[in-house]
Parts: structure tokens; sequence; C-alpha cells
């Protein structure tokens, strides 16, 4: 089976960085590249009876847009290569979903940009990179 | 965009001000009264007439809609085999999300249906109304509103289930469900269209008149009551009380401001956690008034000494308040359920189920067990619904009644925003969907905040509890003649899952 790497961005530049050098990566190891966009999610979180009404219809918008707006121009500024990309959104609790989606596809590698949230956000509830790195069963790449 | 949207709502709501600034304020709320009352007055009274003979039989009026819905209650009871008891492992199974497919994630889960639904139930009737039911009916209220919470969670499953299988999805993804729409699609399943379309239209009516009522009117006024409690300023001009709400109402239902409504759902679901803990807290307090506190309330429900019309008073109360509070029958929840992402309708019944027993059977009782534990109650003494429940919670520690307070006016703003929406609906079903339309309902919505907020107790908890109940009348009829489609899907869904159809995720 080809070796997999897998990507994980959330559409700041620091993303992008990560994706550039996961590819150079990957193709120095001849493996193949997946990106994963994880939109934050929580079964648990409240919602008003309209946006109940909403949310199915809401839920295709978004993951409409992360491709379109995320991961499409992720590829292109990507361009062209010989190593085979493929793209994912999903929804949930991003570090977990990431570490999940990692164990799914067998991955050997996962890269993720450093910049997070607010420095607020991240005291208070950690980052996403610094999450992964406690959770992951696999080894990390934090790109500056 | 804010600051034009208040300036336009204060502007609209400015008149009824100025005519308030000519009448002596006092009045002002006397003069709204007045003015309703002549207009509700027979509608009430029809919804609660006795039952021909009751008076004289036993020795106490006894509303033929309280034996509508109880009776409801008990034969879906019956008729699906104390399903209540039976599934409640499996509801909270499917609520903690073991049978949620993880490739749903973004969905609406059954947790957020069931939060959501029960923001609307969870009010001022777990705290007023159960006020009022102590003191008009004793602690033996708590027992037969006990039994009613019990018995109307086979109610609320049956009509969860329906309100999924015959939900409208709308080609841009939206849902649409409720009583309107099982209702007319139900029974013309079975060929009687037209008797479902008049069915749904009634019930649609009577939904915006609830919507006016038990989720608007009667949650404006107890706040007022409590927060003029409080701040004496406000006692006798509730309607400033009701300006100021509806300014607020009207900024996140017309002016979309979600954030407004975004913030006090994720606080209710605390306060819920405080007025339960504080509850609680009360109750270990005085731990050593438990045993007779029970004993009251087992005697009172058989044998009352202190209530008018007896043993079959306090039945009455408990049953009422039981129903206005957790909305078993009354078709509410069913618009919120609806939206559910599953893959089978049962699902969404069995969570439903949860919901009278969370809101009648945990935090009803919590609310009558410190009225009773404090000594709170004395028969005849005026002190009623949410001024009892307040004085039971201060009666340890002062500081109780800003707790109170405060989740009064909290339970009170999200039990109206998810009515105006049950109300919209029903608006809609009737007036057809448009952008203008739905403005006027809303409009109306907020000018009923402030009528709500003005009168006295008894005409706005009257019409409140006339309007919801008669919700109940044409509900119950539709639920009746389509409960075997609910049998058949029931028996469809319990085969899938014992095939592994629907597998447990975790």
């Amino acid at each position: 089976m080809a070796l997999c790497y897998v990507v994980a961005v959330d559409g700041s530049d620091g993303g992008i960085k990560a994706a550039k050098y996961a590819l150079e990566k990957a193709t120095q190891a001849s493996a193949e590249l997946k990106i994963i966009h994880v939109l934050q999610w929580s079964p648990y979180s409240f919602l008003t009876p309209e946006e109940l009404a909403e949310r199915h219809k809401r839920r295709g918008e978004e993951l409409q847009r992360a491709q379109t707006a995320i991961c499409q121009p992720l590829v292109r500024a990507l361009g062209n290569t010989s190593v085979p990309i493929s793209t994912e959104v999903r929804y949930g609790n991003i570090s977990e979903v990431i570490t999940k989606f990692c164990a799914e596809v067998k991955a050997a590698e996962v890269f993720v940009g450093r910049h997070g949230g607010s420095h607020l956000a991240t005291r208070m509830f950690g980052s996403v990179p610094g999450t992964l790195i406690q959770i992951s069963d696999i080894p990390v790449t934090v790109v500056p | 965009m804010l600051k034009n949207l208040i300036a336009g709502l204060a502007g609209l709501l400015f008149p009824l001000w100025a005519v308030a600034q000519e009448a002596a304020e006092k009045s002002m709320d006397e003069r709204i009264s007045e003015a309703i009352a002549p207009i509700i007055n027979p509608f009430v009274a029809f919804i609660f007439s006795p039952l021909p003979g009751s008076e004289a039989l036993l020795g106490t009026a006894f509303p033929w809609i309280v034996l509508w819905l109880v009776v409801a209650a008990t034969v879906f009871t019956l008729y699906f085999g104390f399903i209540q008891f039976r599934g409640f492992g499996h509801s909270v199974a499917l609520v903690r999300g073991a049978y949620f497919d993880p490739k749903d994630a973004g969905e609406v889960t059954p947790f957020q249906a069931l939060a959501t639904a029960l923001s609307g139930t969870v009010g001022l009737g777990n705290i007023a109304g159960v006020g009022v039911a102590v003191y008009l009916g004793g602690p033996g209220a708590t027992f037969w509103m006990i039994l009613a919470g019990l018995l109307g969670m086979a109610a609320k499953f049956t009509e969860c289930i329906l309100g999924v299988h015959y939900r409208n999805e709308y080609p841009d993804g939206t849902v649409s469900g409720g009583p309107m729409y099982y209702l007319s699609k139900g029974l013309a399943e079975r060929g009687m269209a037209g008797f479902g379309k008049a069915l749904a239209v009634f019930f649609a009516i009577c939904c915006i008149g609830g919507a006016l009522g038990g989720g608007n009117m009667f949650q404006a006024n107890q706040s007022a009551h409590q927060i003029a409690s409080i701040f004496p300023f406000f006692a006798d001009k509730g309607w400033i009380f009701g300006v100021i709400m509806a300014v607020i109402v009207g900024l996140v239902i017309i002016g979309g401001i979600k954030s407004i409504a975004r913030v006090t759902e994720k606080i209710v679901p605390f306060m819920a956690a405080i007025y339960v803990g504080s509850a609680l807290l009360i109750i270990l307090l005085n731990i050593d008034g438990i045993g007779a506190a029970f004993n009251a309330i087992i005697d009172g429900a058989f044998s009352p000494t202190a209530v008018a019309g007896g043993a079959v008073g306090a039945l009455i109360q408990g049953f009422k308040r039981a129903a206005f509070s957790n909305e078993a029958g009354i078709g509410s929840a069913s618009i919120a359920h609806s939206a559910v992402q599953t893959k089978h309708p049962a699902t969404e019944g069995y969570v439903a189920l949860l919901e009278p027993f969370i809101d009648t059977v945990v935090i009803c009782t919590m609310t009558s067990l410190v009225i009773i534990i404090t000594g709170s109650w004395v028969p005849d003494s005026g002190v009623t619904g949410i001024a009892l429940t307040a004085q039971a919670f201060s009666s340890n520690w002062g500081g109780f009644n800003y707790v109170l307070a405060v989740a009064a006016v909290l339970f009170a703003f999200s039990t109206m925003i998810s009515w105006s929406y049950y109300g919209l609906k029903a608006w809609t079903y009737l007036f057809g969907e448009g952008a203008f339309k739905e403005v006027i309902f809303k409009f109306i919505f907020c000018l009923f905040v402030i009528i709500g907020a003005s009168m006295g107790l008894g005409p706005v908890i009257d019409f409140s509890d006339a309007m919801i109940f008669a919700m109940g009348i044409f509900n119950v009829i539709g639920l009746y003649l389509l409960m075997p489609k609910v049998k058949e899907l029931l028996r469809d869904y319990q085969s899938r899952l014992a095939s592994g159809e629907f597998p447990r995720m975790k």
C-alpha cells in the first residue's frame, strides 16, 4: 500500500504553508497526500428552533463553501505535481477528527500549521496543534 | 444597523408609551386588562367548562379538557404497551448519540432536538405554574402532576413520530413539520383529506393563540411580577418591563440578531442546572422534613382537607399544570422535533418521551418539593404563582430570590423565542410564506409581550391555558386516528433495529 501523508488545513496562510511543506515531503517519499479540513461542530451545542429547521440546508452550504473557498484554492496553489492529492471536509472536534481520519487512511505522518486561534482562546482551550500532539497516534509535524 | 433597528422598534412601540403617559400610570395596566377581558372570556369559559354533572357528583368542577388530555395520554400509554418505561433505556442511548452515524456529523443530533424542544417547555410553567397548582390543589397536586407527566410521555412519543414522518422537506433542504402537516397529510392517506385539512387549520389558529398566550403573555406576565418583587419600581408599571422585553424579543425575531438568542440559549441550560441545584440544596437543608413532605403529597393526593374540591381538586390542579408545563398532547414540541436528522421517524419518538420526564417528573417536582418542604404553602393566603415559589426559595437564604428572578426572565425569554417560531410556523401554514407576512406576525408577537406584562395574573393565565389546551383538542383527535400508523412505524423500527440495520456506534 502506498505511503500516505495527511495535512490538516484551516484556510489560513499557515495551512497553505503546511500543505506546501507536506507536499515537498510527500514528493520525496513518493507518498500520496490527503488534505483534511474540519468544521468545528459539537453534537451538544444549542440551536434555536429556526436554526434546527435550517441545519440540513446550512450543512450542505458549509460543506460546499469549505470545498470551494478552502480546499480547491489550496490544491490549485500546490500546482502541478506527481503526488496524488485528495481533499476531505468533515465536522466535529477538530483534533479528534484529524486523529480519527489519520487512523482511517492509515497515514504515516500528519502535518499541521502552527498558527491557531487568538492567544486568549489558546490559553483557555489549547490550540489544535497542541492537542493533536498530545492525542495523535502517528508523528505530528508542526510547520511554523 | 443595530442602532437603526432599536430606533425603529422603539418608534413602533412609542405610541403605546405615549398613551400610557396620558393616562394615570396605574390605570394603564388596568385598562389593557379591561380591554382584553371581554374578547377572551367567552372562549376561556368554553374551554374550561366543567363536565356536566361533575359539580354535583364530585363536589368540584372538572373541566372536560383536562380529562380529554389525560385520557389521551392514558390511551397512548396502553396502546403502545407502556413504551415510556420499556423504551426509556433506548431513549437515553439515542440522546447520548449511541446510534448517531458519525457520517452525519453536522446535522441536528437527537440531543440538540431534545434540548431545543425542552427550552420551549421548561419555562415559567415549571416555576410559576407549579406555584399555582400547589396553592390551589395543595401538596397532593404534586402526585397527580407526576402521574400526568409519566402518562404524557406516551403522548409526546406519538406526536413526535408523526411530526418527523409527515414533515415537509423542501428542495433547499429546510424542513417544516408539526401537527399541521401530519393532520393534513396523515388523514389524507386515510381518506379523510377534508377533515384533516380542517383539523390542521383549527390547530394552526389555536397554535397562534397559544404562542401569544402561554408562549408569550404568561411568560411576560410572570417574569414582570418577579422583577417587580425585586425592583418595586416596576410594581405598577408592568408595561415598562413589557416594552423592554418586547424590544429585546423584537431584536431577535424581527431583527435576526441571533447573537442575543444564542447567548440566552447557552445560559438557559446552566440556569436550569442552577435552578435544580438550588432546589436540591434547599431540600437538603430541610432534609428532616422530607418524610413529612412525601406524606403530605400522598395524603393530599387522596384525602386532602384544606383544598377546594378535595382529592379531585388536587387532581385537577396537578393534571392542568402538568399539561400546561410539558405540553404533551398539545403538539407544539412536534414542530421542533421534526427537524432532526434520523434514519427512522421512530427514533424521535423515543427521544421526545424524555421531555415530559425532565420537564414535569424532575423539574416541576423539585419546585413543588421546595414549596412543601419549606412550609410555604398556606391555604387561602393569597400567595400563589411565582410569588409562592419565590417565598419558598428565599425562606432559607434571601439570595435565592435573585437566582429565581434571573432564571424566570431567562426561561421566559427562551420560551418566547421558541413559541414565536411555533406560532410563525402555524401562521405561515395558514397565510403562506413571505417576508412581509412573517414580519406582521412577529410584530403582533412583540405587542403581546407588552399586553402580557401589563395584565393581572387571572386573565393572562386563563387565556394562556385556554389557547394551549385548545391546540390539544384538534391534535388529539388526529393522534387517535393516526395511532395505528405510529404502531406500524414502531414495529418497522423495532424489527429493523433487531436485525442490526441501525448499529450502535458507541
